[in-house]
């Protein structure tokens, strides 16, 4: 305990900030000694959190969520496309999730994050499953079909994340789970050629033979929801939404995914020094 | 009630695991891990001068390097490195030797299912083999869950890609032969239930992960007795091949 005791009496003199900087490890357990961390939080709460739909007004379906200061863009933009011949019935989602440099001042241009394709990967294995026999993801991919066999929705979805503090997949999560939500697909006719073409909103006159062959702009249907939680293991301690300096500090991180039935989705723990017993699982 | 596996098995029943160190000899250490038909290779190199840019110098980097059988390095490799890094962190002994990096490269021979564990072992075996100052072993385990809701362990492609959900666990290997008899217990479990990683895909209800938990430790002892006896089997001048048929 010598180290700590000398750091102890620097901490009387220096201030609060160079010791959080200096000391890091010890400043954050001396807060969770008292259960309490830096911002203020219980050891169990979540940060404030706020949704907006509609953040762009040119794509067919966005969100903008905030968990804290961690904000994420999700902008959905739909194209017609032709499926493939084994699935003749579905079409297909495209999940992307950048890290421009704005986001974080380790991400630098040129340099992809480490963690940007991780993120995008279990996005993508959340949203859809590709499963042949049963099916387990939110969306069904037979929802996203127009005429069988000779056109689908193809749905590009982008997550740009401008501004990274911490619990990144929760926020992704819930920025393209708002995105879908407030999906409307476009109106669509069949062209002259026979091909399947996008129509702006108002028909004039109307030539003949050509008539919208989804009438209504219809909203996609979620078959079931799913929301994360990100917690940090330290000691312990199990800290919930963890901000960015919490998670360079405590290296082992543990994402939960449920949906609306609450079953699991994914328990996801890559790695990490400290060990989940079946209580802490609990 | 039996179920009926493709292959014969029954639901606890491992394939067969293989495991051959030191088959590179310009690599400070190397592993070959077959389960079944799925075969991984693993070289270790390092420890190396020099740390990569944002990391910690006080302790050790290690890096991984997956190479897929066919096409091109994309996303799913990413996160394979990334779940390999973030595991094999947890078992090495950073502080041993700081501002150092170890490269653990992964090749993929075969993919026959249980991809991602039989990988996480082979690293674990080229690491012994490497010399790599270590505080435990990992050995890691596939279950999966079949259409009645039971678990079944260790899947081939097939299987994994039909169920509805399965488990990739990584457990600290057992120390039964270090401990010795009569020695209490000092924390209310055992170290080697704590769950080093889990990555799990589907959706499965909360008592089905719990009872995969439950399987993939009972499967990890017996695991961790084959890993022993494979390191156990040790000639300096030859390759060390240990073989092991589970019937249970």
């Amino acid at each position: 305990m010598g180290p700590m005791n000398g750091s102890g009496d620097l901490s009387s003199e220096m201030e609060v900030d160079a010791f959080r900087r200096l000391f890091p490890l010890w400043f954050h357990e001396r807060h969770l000694l008292e259960s309490i961390r830096p911002d203020g939080r219980s050891l169990g709460r979540a940060r404030d959190t706020t949704l907006a739909l509609g953040a762009v007004a040119s794509a067919d379906g966005s969100a903008l969520a905030k968990i804290g200061c961690t904000t994420m863009l999700a902008a959905i933009k739909m194209e017609v496309m032709t499926p493939t011949v084994e699935s003749p019935d579905e079409g297909c989602i495209a999940v992307e999730f950048h890290m421009p440099p704005i986001c974080s001042a380790i991400v630098r241009p040129g340099r992809p994050a480490e963690v940007a394709p991780v993120v995008s990967k279990q996005l993508s294995d959340t949203l859809l499953r590709q499963v042949v026999m049963t099916f387990s993801g939110m969306i069904d991919l037979k929802d996203l079909s127009l005429v069988s066999g000779k056109a689908a929705w193809m749905a590009y979805l982008d997550i740009y994340c401008l501004d990274a503090d911490g619990a990144l997949f929760d926020t992704a999560l819930l920025s393209a789970v708002a995105a879908f939500c407030h999906l409307k697909f476009p109106m669509v006719s069949l062209n002259d050629d026979g091909r399947v073409v996008v129509v702006s909103g108002e028909s004039k006159g109307g030539k003949s033979g050509k008539e919208a062959v989804n009438k209504e702009q219809r909203k996609l249907n979620l078959i079931s929801i799913p929301f994360s939680l990100t917690c940090t293991l330290h000691n312990n301690y199990i800290l919930a939404d963890p901000t960015a300096e919490e998670e360079s500090i405590m290296e082992t991180l543990v994402t939960v995914i449920l949906d609306s039935s609450l079953r699991l989705v994914s328990f996801y723990k890559p790695g990490g020094p400290v060990l989940a017993f079946t209580s802490a699982v609990m | 009630m039996e179920v009926d596996r493709a292959d014969g098995r029954t639901r606890n029943q491992l394939r067969s695991l293989a495991c051959t160190r030191g088959t590179l000899n310009r690599a400070h250490g190397s592993a070959t891990w077959s389960q079944g038909e799925t075969k991984v290779f693993a070289a270790v190199f390092g420890p190396k001068a020099g740390m990569k840019k944002n990391e910690n110098p006080e302790k050790a980097c290690i890096e991984v390097i997956w190479k897929p059988k066919t096409g091109q390095i994309g996303k799913p490799e990413k996160e394979y490195e990334m779940i390999l890094k973030t595991t094999l962190q947890s078992i090495c002994l950073l502080t041993v030797n700081p501002n150092t990096t170890t490269s653990i490269i992964v090749q993929v021979v075969n993919d026959d299912g249980a991809l991602l564990p039989c990988a996480i072992n082979a690293a674990c075996a080229a690491l012994v083999d490497a010399g790599i100052p270590l505080k435990h072993l990992a050995v890691a385990i596939c279950c999966c869950l079949a259409d009645g809701g039971y678990v079944i362990l260790d899947p081939c492609k097939l299987e994994e890609q039909r169920t509805k959900a399965f488990a990739y666990l990584v457990f600290p290997n057992s120390l039964a032969s270090v401990r010795r008899k009569g020695l209490l217990q000092v924390e209310v479990e055992p170290v080697e239930h704590g769950i080093i990683t889990s990555v799990t895909r589907g959706v499965m209800p909360v008592e089905d992960y719990l009872r995969c938990l439950e399987r993939g430790r009972a499967v990890s002892a017996k695991l961790s007795e084959f890993l022993r006896r494979s390191m156990q089997l040790q000639a300096p001048s030859e390759s060390p091949t240990a073989v092991f048929e589970t019937h249970s």
